[in-house]
């Protein structure tokens, strides 16, 4: 009986992941499907994929994330489309490179749903439980250690903190040392990754207040409607599906009034106090920020937000604040219909802590200890797509690892998701990242309407995608292709009809015959509209259609990217071997040598990427390398 | 890696009899035949054999530049171990300057300082033995490059470039906002608005072309400057080693800066004689100028000649002189030999062990032979040259006013045909990021900075 008392818990596992917001529920899931014994930590079974900020998926860049996701096999797109109460295409009137999907969430559903996935997929376990010590030996992770003291000896971990790790809410002169929505912050887990050599930073973010809806006079506001048809996330997503009665959204705006309190009030700000030390998001202001920053805006937009269909709460957008209760308060009443707004969360400020993720591989795996990744916040992004992409990458390549596979590697030209994580671990980010289509050099590419041709196949690779979806996928290509080719080769005559057809979209005339590709390519129609005189035409899927007209309309441009991606996969195929030793190459200048030394990229091309290395130290690189592979021949 | 095709003078740049102008990488053959007219009925060049020589023209279009010989290699029996032509055009400066841009025209890029080197080596033609030697090569050219490229731009045309850069930067951040945040910032009428800016831009740039064409006129010879503290004799040394009988070749009020340049021959040596201003602190501010200007050249020189006034002592101006010779090729005239010396020869040999000093006395006229023997020797053992760094990076910033140029055709264009704003903004990009070549500007966080730092995003 001594020794039983003695005893703390051990437990064997393959994977440990700890933290089950987006990023870790999309890492949980992969490991467990991909057949591993997997372990999820939450400090509470109740926030598993909370949102604790705003209502919504997607959005510019964002919706590509998630179509990409979904594409490799991730969790996030089908479960907004199950639980969306509205949705739209944004950007629809511009090029097909930046239409991007938003869906308003139900954010209770999407939290159940998702739990219910995780809790209903063979191979997972749910633990709630703080995990306080990572565990190592010789460099590799052996286990987690949790609050209780029981050990999880586990092949790989997966760290998905979050904005839990020394959580610290601010508003005004009130700070609590809690995580998100008053959760217990995870106080222990930093120390101990500090032990192990990793280096943390600081970073903060903030939310605005939720407002009792019975309090709001809609009267005075914008209604915002969604998209009349809704295009679902998930490519497996039957769009018959998504055809629900949709919750509004309302506009409204700031006023000088309000801006004239925030300014009276900004001593009072934590913000300017200093007692906020965090780094703080540019793209994502306090409303006190825009007003300082941006003083002659005379008004700010201001959007109002369900939370879900069973609540009263609504998110006040654009309006996120660090200021003292009593400021906010009277500040959101100034706002057109919030007159008589009465809050039933108040605005605040979270700081918390992160790594500089330059501390990682492309695969997300930390380059001091073999088998530990991290995705979501933790790693410094912002944002919840964001989050669950990273967090579905650090989970295949932690299962991956443990499987000793091939590691999953997107590159900047396959996917936003390349895109995020090569920025994410090449550059020293200063404040959450957050992505945008201007950070990704190939969009027409990476469109949210071709991810699936783009990753699917690696999906499938990875054991994510069944056998099904994948010959899905390659029938649909094979229609895309053949119709592309009939249609560059089918031609019309001047006859009088087309010549009528013509006339009737505004459009020249023929002087002699021309095939449809031609005529797709004019500004003034498309794929769609020509259905009248192709005669020959297939019936096809909707996706399909939609795919030959951007292949055709800006074929130029393709091709012209399509060049440089072939540019960029030259340097990107030469690899730098884990091992390589800058100190050994005295011609490069210092600073090249100190940030290579640091970020150890993986390729020539990555190296190009890192800021202080410039073109001759390139060449120089190249030139090492090669002497250096000749050497070991 | 990169094996686009890329072009380069890989013959000295000078008056000699034959200029070679060497282009290698995949579409070398593709290039070369689009410029070359043979004689009579010839077949293409990339039809024709490897190592085999071809006597015909270089156009551009109708318009015939040299008379030539074409050499072709195929890959891999050349030094790149790519397919490489070499054209073989009459020497002399603009010829081969013509012959290059026609080149560049019509497909191949400038190669970067070492290029070919470098691909010589990364393709197995250089023994690894020689890896360090390919690296120093790549590394003082670059080095080199770098200074004189910057040091060479025209204050006026540095300040066009940034200025341009700034208004394309800010337009391209209103784009990306707008894409980024579609339902705060609207882009209702912008494509006419950015059509007039982009007018603008075009005209710029043309204009920044031209300028670059004729403005300057590139003259192939060693950057000569002569330094001294006022009244030390330098303008009389000019006088005379221009006057007399020596031929005046040129007489260019400086293209780039004011101050005098004259271009006499040196028994069958070219020299460009830069008088400065004397160095010497100054509070006025015409003189401050002047002098500012004649630092600025003493540090782009091939060689620097230094009058020192041995009547008088070395004083705080001579210092700064001797300080900035340091390291540099210099000749060292103790003038005024004929007056009592209050510098001595030994004196100076102290201070400046590393450079030849001469006693002279330009009045007397003493001396002066040994000047020119000097200067003559100094050339023949190697440690002076031309510096055809300058003249090459001349073409690389002009092609790179092109691309940009190119960019911004491709910009209206898309406005013409109606294209959605997104693709604007992609054209943009090349434009701007041309031009940020020009002036050793990478990209980096630009785009993401200015669309934080200017728009006003909301969440």
């Amino acid at each position: 009986m001594d020794t039983w008392k003695k005893k703390t818990l051990e437990e064997w596992v393959d994977v440990a992941v700890v933290g089950a917001g987006h990023a870790g529920c999309e890492a949980a899931l992969a490991c467990a499907r991909l057949g591993l014994e997997t372990v999820i930590f939450t400090v509470s079974v109740d926030s598993i994929a909370m949102m604790p900020c705003n209502p919504n998926i997607g959005g510019s860049s964002k919706g590509h994330l998630v179509r990409e996701l979904d594409a490799l096999g991730g969790e996030m797109g089908r479960n907004i489309d199950k639980t969306f109460i509205q949705s739209k295409m944004l950007n629809k009137s511009k090029g097909p490179a930046v239409h991007s999907l938003r869906a308003q969430a139900d954010k209770e559903e999407y939290s159940r749903r998702m739990r219910r996935m995780l809790e209903n997929t063979p191979h997972l376990a749910i633990r709630q439980m703080e995990v306080t010590d990572i565990i190592t030996e010789e460099g590799r992770i052996t286990g987690i250690k949790t609050y209780s003291g029981a050990v999880y000896h586990c092949k790989a971990c997966v760290l998905c903190t979050g904005t839990y790790l020394k959580a610290r809410c601010i508003y005004g002169d009130v700070s609590t040392y809690t995580g998100p929505n008053g959760l217990q912050a995870a106080n222990h887990l930093t120390d101990s990754l500090k032990e192990h050599g990793i280096e943390m930073l600081r970073f903060k973010t903030g939310t605005p207040a939720r407002i009792d809806k019975r309090s709001i006079d809609f009267s005075k506001m914008e209604e915002q409607f969604g998209d009349e048809r809704v295009v679902p996330f998930s490519f497996e997503t039957d769009p018959g599906e998504v055809q629900i009665q949709q919750s509004s959204c309302w506009l409204t705006y700031t006023n000088e009034k309000t801006h004239e309190i925030i300014r009276e009030n900004l001593d009072r700000s934590p913000l300017y106090s200093g007692m906020i030390e965090g780094t703080g998001p540019r793209y994502c202001p306090s409303i006190e920020d825009k007003v300082v920053r941006f003083a002659d805006k005379d008004r700010h937009q201001v959007f109002i937000e369900p939370e879900g269909l069973y609540t009263n709460e609504m998110y006040v957008g654009g309006m996120s604040s660090s200021l003292p209760e009593d400021v906010q308060i009277a500040m959101y009443r100034t706002v057109s219909g919030l007159e008589h707004a009465q809050i039933v969360k108040n605005a605040y400020a979270i700081e918390y802590d992160c790594i500089n993720a330059t501390q990682l591989y492309a695969t997300l795996e930390f380059k001091k200890i073999k088998g530990l990744f991290s995705g979501g916040q933790f790693n410094g992004s912002s944002g919840y797509e964001e989050a669950a992409a990273q967090g579905l990458v650090a989970g295949i390549n932690a299962a991956m690892s443990v499987l000793k596979r091939d590691p999953l590697i997107i590159d900047r030209s396959e996917g936003y998701i390349g895109v995020l994580i090569d920025d994410l671990v090449t550059k020293e980010n200063q404040e959450p990242y957050r992505m945008m289509t201007s950070r990704s050099e190939y969009r027409l590419l990476l469109r949210q309407d071709n991810a699936d041709m783009r990753l699917t196949r690696k999906g499938y690779e990875v054991g994510l995608i069944s056998e099904e979806r994948y010959l899905r996928l390659q029938k649909k290509e094979q229609l895309i292709k053949e119709e592309t080719e009939r249609v560059e080769k089918t031609l019309v005559g001047a006859n009088q009809k087309v010549q009528a057809f013509l006339e009737a979209h505004k459009s020249t005339l023929l002087k002699s015959s021309s095939t449809i590709g031609e005529l797709i390519r004019r500004p003034e129609l498309t794929y769609e509209m020509l259905a009248e005189i192709d005669e020959g035409r297939p019936e096809l899927p909707e996706d399909v259609q939609e795919q030959v007209n951007i292949n055709i309309k800006y074929d130029g441009y393709i091709q012209r990217q399509l060049k440089q991606v072939e540019q960029f996969k030259k340097l990107e195929t030469k690899k730098i071997p884990e091992n390589f030793e800058y100190d050994q190459v005295p011609s490069l200048r210092i600073e090249a040598r100190q940030k290579l030394n640091m970020i150890h990229p993986l390729s020539i091309g990555q190296a190009s990427r890192i800021s202080g290395v410039s073109p001759a130290d390139i060449s120089v690189l190249l030139v090492y390398l090669e002497s250096y592979n000749r050497g070991r021949q | 890696m990169r094996s686009d095709t890329i072009a380069a003078i890989s013959t000295a740049v000078s008056e000699s009899g034959i200029g070679i102008i060497r282009i290698s990488g995949e579409e070398a053959f593709l290039v070369v035949d689009r410029v070359y007219r043979g004689k009579g009925r010839s077949k293409k060049l990339s039809d024709c054999m490897s190592h085999t020589i071809h006597y015909g023209y270089i156009c551009d279009g109708d318009e015939v530049i040299d008379e030539v010989l074409v050499m072709l290699m195929r890959s891999p029996r050349s030094f790149t171990a790519e397919d490489t032509v070499e054209i073989n055009c009459h020497g002399g400066v603009y010829a081969m300057k013509r012959v290059l841009e026609t080149v560049l025209k019509y497909g191949a890029r400038p190669a970067e300082p070492g290029e070919f080197t470098k691909r010589a080596f990364l393709n197995g033609r250089i023994d690894l033995s020689q890896a360090e030697a390919v690296i120093d090569v790549i590394q003082a050219k670059n080095e080199y490059a770098l200074k004189s490229s910057v040091s060479q731009l025209k204050g006026s045309v540095q300040e066009a470039v940034s200025r341009l850069r700034n208004e394309m930067i800010y337009q391209i951040a209103f784009i990306e906002s707008a894409l980024d945040d579609p339902e705060h910032i609207s882009l209702e009428g912008y494509p006419n608005r950015l059509r007039e800016k982009n007018c603008q831009w075009m005209q710029e740039l043309q204009k920044l072309i031209v300028s670059a064409e004729n403005g300057r006129r590139i003259r192939e010879g060693i950057k000569t400057v002569i330094v001294g503290k006022p009244n030390a004799g330098k303008s009389s040394l000019l006088n005379f080693l221009v006057g007399e009988d020596r031929a005046i070749v040129t007489d260019i009020a400086g293209t780039t800066r004011d101050i005098l340049t004259e271009t006499i021959q040196l028994n069958g040596l070219t020299l460009n004689i830069v008088d400065t201003a004397g160095i010497r602190k100054t509070e006025d501010a015409v003189e401050k100028i002047g002098v500012k200007l004649a630092e600025e050249n003493l540090r782009d020189a091939d060689l620097i000649i230094y009058v020192v006034d041995s009547s008088t002592r070395l004083d705080e101006n001579d210092e700064k002189i001797i300080e900035m010779m340091k390291g540099r090729k210099a000749i060292v005239l103790q003038n005024k030999t004929d007056l009592e010396a209050v510098t001595t020869e030994e004196m100076l040999r102290e201070r400046m062990q590393d450079h030849a000093i001469l006693p002279i006395s330009i009045r007397e006229r003493t001396g002066l032979d040994r000047l020119e023997q000097c200067v003559k020797e100094m050339f023949y053992q190697g440690e002076i040259s031309f510096n055809d760094q300058v003249f090459i990076t001349n073409i690389r910033q002009k092609n790179l006013l092109i691309t940009s140029l190119e960019s911004l055709k491709q910009v209206e264009n898309s406005i013409f045909m109606e294209m959605p704003e997104d693709f604007f903004s992609i054209d943009l990009m090349s434009a701007y990021e041309a031009l940020g070549e020009i002036i050793g500007e990478k990209v980096g966080e630009d785009l993401v900075n200015e669309i934080f730092g200017k728009f006003c995003m909301g969440k």
